[in-house]
Formats: C-alpha cells, sequence, structure tokens
C-alpha cells in the first residue's frame, strides 16, 4: 500500500521498474515533455483514488480534472485538452456519478479546457471502492519555460503559494474516523494563472515547479533534493500553515509538511528573480498568501533542513507510506 | 495557537538556553535521560541539540510503548486478529510495526481486516456496529492510554457487549526505570520525567529515584521550552546538590496524579507477575493484565493464544539503545539494513522511537557545513 502513497516507496517502485522496463531511464516530472514538429507539448496521466468522494471544498470529479491540469500547470504547461477513464464500481447510485461527472465538467468549463474523450469501465461490486477517475492531459509549453532540476543552483529560493496542509487534514476529518470537527475545506483549485503570472514575471529565472499533493511539502523538497543533489533550507515560521490544520496536526502527531495539498505549488526562483515572481504571484486573486520559504544550499547535499527561530534544526524525510496518527 | 506558541516564544527560548549555559559547567559532561518517547520525538522535531551546549547529551528512554512491545506479542494479535469473523483495532502507532509475517498494515493490505481507531471507546463502538463480528482491540500503552482502556472494558461489561475484547499489552514505567537503574553500565545524572504517564500516576511514584538512587528528576511537558525549563531545573538541582522530584508540567500533572483514573485501572487490571520487554528482556510485575471479573473481556482467555517467542535479529542492538548504552548511530544495523521504511527494530517503527527519531531528524545533517538561519 505504501507505493501508492506518493512518498519514499512510490519513488522506489518507479525508479526500479517502471522507468527501467517502461521509460527508457527518461527523467521523471509532473509531466512529460515532448517536441512536435518544434512544438513543445507535455503530456501527463493520473489516477484519483479519494474517499470518501465528495469532501468539503470538492470532490473526486473536481481532482480529477484540477489535478491533471496542475501536473501540466507546474510543468511550465498551459492545458489544450483532457481525456477521462472511469472504473465504476456496480451499483454505484446514477445520481453520485452524475454529480461528479458535473463536477468535472464545471472544473473543465472554469478552466476553458475541453475534455475530449474517455472510456468507461463497470467492475463488479467489491472490486473497486465506488469510482475510480483517471484523467490525462495535454498542454503546450508556456514560451520561455525550462523545468529542470538540474538547472537548479546554490542561493536560488524557494517559493510557495500558500497555506499547507488543508486537503489532507479536510479529508482525513472528512473520513469521519476522528470525531475531531473544524471549519476547514479542501484547497482543492486550479493553479495554472497563479504559475502564468509567476512565468510572465520571471520565466528566465525559473528553474523547477511542483505541485505538493500525496507527501505533501516535504517529500516535494525531497524530490527536488535528489534530482538536484543539493540541500533545500527551509524557514518553519514562514510557512503558512492554519490554525486548524496546525491544531490537528499537533493533536495526531502529524507534521504539516507531509500533508497532501490539492491547489498549491512550489517553485525555485533564482534569487535575482524571486521579489518579482512573489509579487507576481501575489498579484493574481488566490496569490495574496504566497510566500518564499527559503533557499537552496550545497550542504547538507540532497537533504531537506527545517530551521526554527530559535536556531533549532531538523532534517525533514520524505514521508513513507501514508501518515498515522500518533496516540499512546 | 494557545499553549503552542506560548511555548515555542523565539526570545523566551534564547534567554533559557542562555540560562542553561550559565548553569552547566563548561568540565562536566551531564547525561540526561528523557524516559517518555515523546519526549525524544519533540527533542528531535523542535532541533534542541543545536540550541544546547555540547555538554548536555539527551539519552533517550524505554517510554515507547511500540518500541519495547516483543515481536512474539505483535504475531499473536495478528494470529489472534486473522481468524474469520474478527476485526482487529488498534492505534495508528501499531498499523507499521513488523511481525515476523508483516505489519497490522500488511495484513490489511492483504485483506485481513484491520481498523485504525483513536481511543478504545471506538473500538467498542465498531463492536456495536458489527454485531456479528468479533471486535479484537489490541491495546497498547503505559499509564498514560491504560485507563482509557479500563474504562472501555467498564463499559462494555455494563452494557453486555459481548462481541468485544482487550488483548492487553499495557505496561508500567516504573518497573522499565528500575531495570535501567540496575544496568551494571548505565551511566546517567538525571532524568527529564514522563508528562503523560504522570499525568495519571502524579510524581509520588518518582521519588525513589531521587531518595535511593541520588538522582534528580523533573516531570516535563513536550513544547521546547518544557523541555529546556526542565534542564534548567535540572542542572539548579545539580548545583546545589540536591536530588528531588520537580514538576515542570504542573499545569497538566497534577502531583497526586488523577484518582479517578487509578481508580479504573485496579477496577480492570492487575499486574502480571512479569512480563517480556523488547531489548530490556522479562521485567517481573512491570505490566497489566485483567482481571477475572473481565475475563470474559479478555482476549488471551476467549482465545488460545499462540504464544510466539520471535527472537531479534543478534546484530540489532536495541536493548543497548533503549538503555542508553548506545546512540542510534552506534547500532551496527543503523541506517543500513535497519531504516523506518524497512525497521529491524521497534526503535525504528515509531517516530517516538529513538532511532526513527534520529534518523529523520538527525541523519545527514551532521554533513552540514552552515547551518546559519534561511
Amino acid at each position: 500500500m505504501a507505493h501508492g502513497a506518493g512518498g519514499k516507496a512510490t519513488r522506489r517502485l518507479i525508479d526500479g521498474l517502471f522507468a527501467p522496463l517502461l521509460l527508457d531511464g527518461a527523467q521523471l516530472a509532473d509531466a512529460a515533455g515532448i517536441e512536435v514538429d518544434g512544438t513543445r507539448i507535455a503530456v501527463t496521466t493520473d489516477g484519483f483514488v479519494v474517499t470518501p468522494v465528495t469532501f468539503p471544498g470538492g470532490s473526486i470529479g473536481e481532482l480529477a480534472v484540477n489535478g491533471t491540469l496542475n501536473d501540466l500547470a507546474v510543468s511550465g504547461a498551459k492545458a489544450v485538452a483532457l481525456l477521462a477513464t472511469f472504473v465504476l464500481e456496480a451499483g454505484l447510485p446514477a445520481d453520485v456519478l452524475e454529480a461528479e461527472v458535473r463536477a468535472m465538467a464545471n472544473a473543465a468549463r472554469a478552466a476553458g479546457v475541453p475534455i475530449v474523450g474517455g472510456d468507461t469501465k463497470v467492475v463488479e461490486h467489491g472490486k473497486t471502492d465506488r469510482m475510480y477517475i483517471t484523467t490525462t492531459g495535454i498542454g503546450r509549453m508556456l514560451p520561455g519555460v525550462v523545468i529542470d532540476p538540474a538547472s537548479v543552483a546554490v542561493g536560488d529560493r524557494i517559493l510557495l503559494s500558500g497555506p499547507i496542509g488543508d486537503h489532507g487534514i479536510t479529508i482525513l476529518l472528512a473520513r469521519g474516523e476522528l470525531d475531531l470537527e473544524a471549519q476547514l475545506r479542501s484547497d482543492t483549485r486550479w493553479v495554472f494563472p497563479l504559475v502564468e503570472a509567476l512565468a510572465g514575471a520571471a520565466a528566465p529565472g525559473l528553474r523547477w515547479m511542483r505541485d505538493p499533493t500525496r507527501g505533501g511539502v516535504a517529500t516535494s523538497l525531497n524530490e527536488l533534493a535528489l534530482d538536484c543533489g543539493l540541500s533545500i533550507h527551509i524557514a518553519e515560521e514562514r510557512i503558512p500553515v492554519r490554525d486548524e490544520v496546525r491544531g490537528a496536526c499537533e493533536l495526531l502527531g502529524l507534521d504539516p509538511l507531509h500533508i497532501a495539498n490539492e491547489g498549491q505549488f512550489l517553485a525555485v526562483v533564482a534569487a535575482g528573480h524571486a521579489e518579482q515572481a512573489l509579487a507576481a504571484v501575489r498579484a493574481v486573486p488566490g496569490g495574496e498568501e504566497a510566500v518564499l520559504i527559503g533557499e537552496v544550499r550545497a550542504e547538507p547535499a540532497a537533504a531537506v533542513l527545517v530551521t526554527t527561530r530559535y536556531g533549532g534544526t531538523r532534517i525533514v524525510d520524505m514521508l513513507v507510506g501514508d501518515p498515522l496518527p500518533r496516540i499512546c | 495557537m494557545r499553549f503552542v506558541d506560548e511555548f515555542r516564544d523565539p526570545e523566551i527560548i534564547t534567554r533559557t538556553c542562555e540560562e542553561i549555559r550559565r548553569l552547566a559547567d563548561p568540565g562536566r559532561h551531564y547525561r540526561i535521560m528523557e524516559v517518555c518517547g515523546g519526549h525524544t520525538h519533540a527533542i528531535y522535531r523542535f532541533g534542541l541539540k543545536d540550541v544546547l551546549p555540547p555538554n548536555i547529551e539527551f539519552i533517550h528512554g524505554p517510554g515507547c510503548p511500540v518500541c519495547v512491545l516483543p515481536m512474539g506479542r505483535i504475531d499473536d494479535g495478528l494470529e489472534l486478529g486473522k481468524q474469520d469473523g474478527v476485526i482487529f483495532a488498534a492505534f495508528g502507532d501499531m498499523m507499521r510495526v513488523p511481525g515476523a509475517h508483516g505489519s497490522p498494515l500488511e495484513r490489511k493490505a492483504a485483506g485481513m481486516d484491520v481498523r485504525i481507531v483513536y481511543s478504545p471507546s471506538d473500538a467498542l463502538k465498531l463492536a456495536r456496529a458489527n454485531p456479528d463480528k468479533h471486535v479484537m482491540f489490541f491495546a497498547i500503552g503505559f499509564e498514560t492510554t491504560a485507563p482509557s482502556t479500563a474504562l472501555t472494558l467498564m463499559r462494555a461489561r455494563a452494557e453486555g457487549i459481548r462481541n468485544f475484547s482487550v488483548f492487553c499489552n499495557h505496561v508500567t514505567i516504573i518497573p522499565a526505570l528500575r531495570a535501567i537503574l540496575d544496568s551494571p553500565d548505565m551511566r546517567l545524572d538525571a532524568f527529564v520525567g514522563p508528562g503523560h504517564v504522570s499525568t495519571v500516576i502524579g510524581c509520588r511514584p518518582y521519588e525513589w529515584i531521587a531518595r535511593d538512587e541520588g538522582r534528580p528528576i523533573v516531570v516535563s511537558g513536550f513544547e521546547p521550552l518544557d523541555l529546556l525549563q526542565s534542564v534548567v531545573m535540572l542542572l539548579r538541582q545539580m548545583q546545589d546538590g540536591r536530588t528531588e522530584v520537580e514538576n515542570q508540567y504542573a499545569r497538566v500533572v497534577p502531583w497526586e496524579g488523577n484518582r479517578a483514573a487509578l481508580a479504573a485501572m485496579a477496577e480492570v487490571f492487575e499486574l502480571r507477575p512479569f512480563f517480556e520487554w523488547r531489548g530490556l528482556g522479562f521485567i517481573s510485575q512491570s505490566a497489566l493484565r485483567i482481571r477475572d471479573a473481565y475475563a470474559d473481556w479478555d482476549a488471551e482467555r476467549i482465545f488460545d493464544v499462540p504464544g510466539i517467542r520471535v527472537t531479534d535479529p543478534k546484530a540489532a542492538q536495541c536493548g543497548e539503545v533503549l538503555k542508553g548504552v548506545l546512540k542510534p548511530v552506534q547500532c551496527k544495523l543503523f541506517g543500513r539494513e535497519c531504516t523506518p521504511e524497512h525497521p529491524i527494530g521497534a526503535l525504528m517503527v515509531s517516530s517516538e522511537g529513538s532511532c526513527a527519531a534520529y534518523y529523520n531528524y538527525e541523519h545527514r545533517k551532521a554533513a552540514a557545513a552552515s547551518l546559519a538561519p534561511v
């Protein structure tokens, strides 16, 4: 199960099996870049499995559209079209399905991206958990944007688009196992307008982007640290975390840095472009809470280091499996 | 956030660290054992080693319930849990702890009915909701969690819920501390006393440590300032030549403990003659079992427990690490065969285990040339 949780085991599965056999050793990012007759195209696909299917702030259908659009966005691509594949459990109520299809249509319309095709399979009752949706997206790379972890250099700054952990904690609470309540909504949204503003203001200094979904900010930054071989230093007090998320994390012994997000992204920007990039993102509605959270250094190599205001430091690793609450 | 932010205030932390530097004798090395796994986690989580002078060393104690549970007990629990019609319920803490044939989480992925619960009463709720199934709660923890197991068993008996049982692995902290202090290779100057356990048992049970063993002990909270203030209190005792039990965590811990919780424990549990602790071996009167009056809810009596014994790999030095003789990184397996993904010893499983905490937060940091603030 840990192999699907987005952390270390997922990475090992990809690096150890999928990449050598299927991908011919190609570099892995949120979307694959290909060139067609001189046009740079990005392609990505993502499977969506969520319990419960709807939660405060979103639902699986809306996630399936925005999740894939966001993978294209953080690859520096403007989406052109989407495909959708459904795996449905026999007996799924028609109104549940219809609600999710409507959610997909609304999200696609809001982004101005057509869903141009797809496939549907129905499997026996009990063989899936209600519904799985896979979406595939194709996009055109923004001019002048090159996302490459190898271009990340010491001194570059780390930009975060807003508060973290809203989605993961919302889902945890929506499962209803906790008897905890909070006024919290998933942060799920389409991040392209923010990315477009950032690229417009700082494209020559933009090195890398990622949306910190499963495994959270810690996992995305660890992937970056491994890919570029450098050290990512972030300042704990600069990382925006809502009180509800902090409170739930404190109670459950979780680290907000490991909690999933669906509407945020991380970017590495050259120091000389960092302030412009931040100002551009903040100027977009929904980007007001963007912050610079740290910088790239040389040591400790291939690791993420969190510093506190009083001078304490800690290494933050990728998540292993799903975050589990600590009780005893 | 109230009750959190004021205990992480950078200015007060800096001032407290200055006081620690003033109080600590530079010619002396202080070995302070934090008993509780929650403290171990906090020390790494907040990077406290970076703000303390190098001659103050934290030695990580045995207060991580997951870490001290022998693998055989996990296998016993999983054997009972895999029977037809049984739901195996446990805290999230247990889910990744490896048995000889996989962890509860791996068994769940393989089809066993494993549920994560957040309290024993949630397990009882499961039993009410699944009258055709039997819910077995795999109980772990020190005196912190034992009262809630006791209250749940009292509720089950009062309501006559018969499809519920507890596989009891509750342990008590004092005998473990005695075993550590009796150990010939023990070299400790003072103790940071457990916070949550003490909310139940109070401060009196530690008096023998100060009186007979001549070691100062301060019961502490879990925020950075709590731990640093506890170090100040310990250093003051040592400077004054005092050995006392002091309570830094008085905002939560009453000196006499929680009488209602202790009464519930006494109603439901009695001491086992002996119990095996991982790394420490058999310790007499160190664990709880369910009294006869609650035998109908005792999984060890309802079912045939296989009594599996699993010897830890010889190369693993969990016992030495648990007793504070070795640092995690000094174990031959640390970071090589034994990692949080593939834990061999339980200290690597729980994030409160000293090996996992060290691995997650400290390992590799040594290489950092500059730790200046970002």
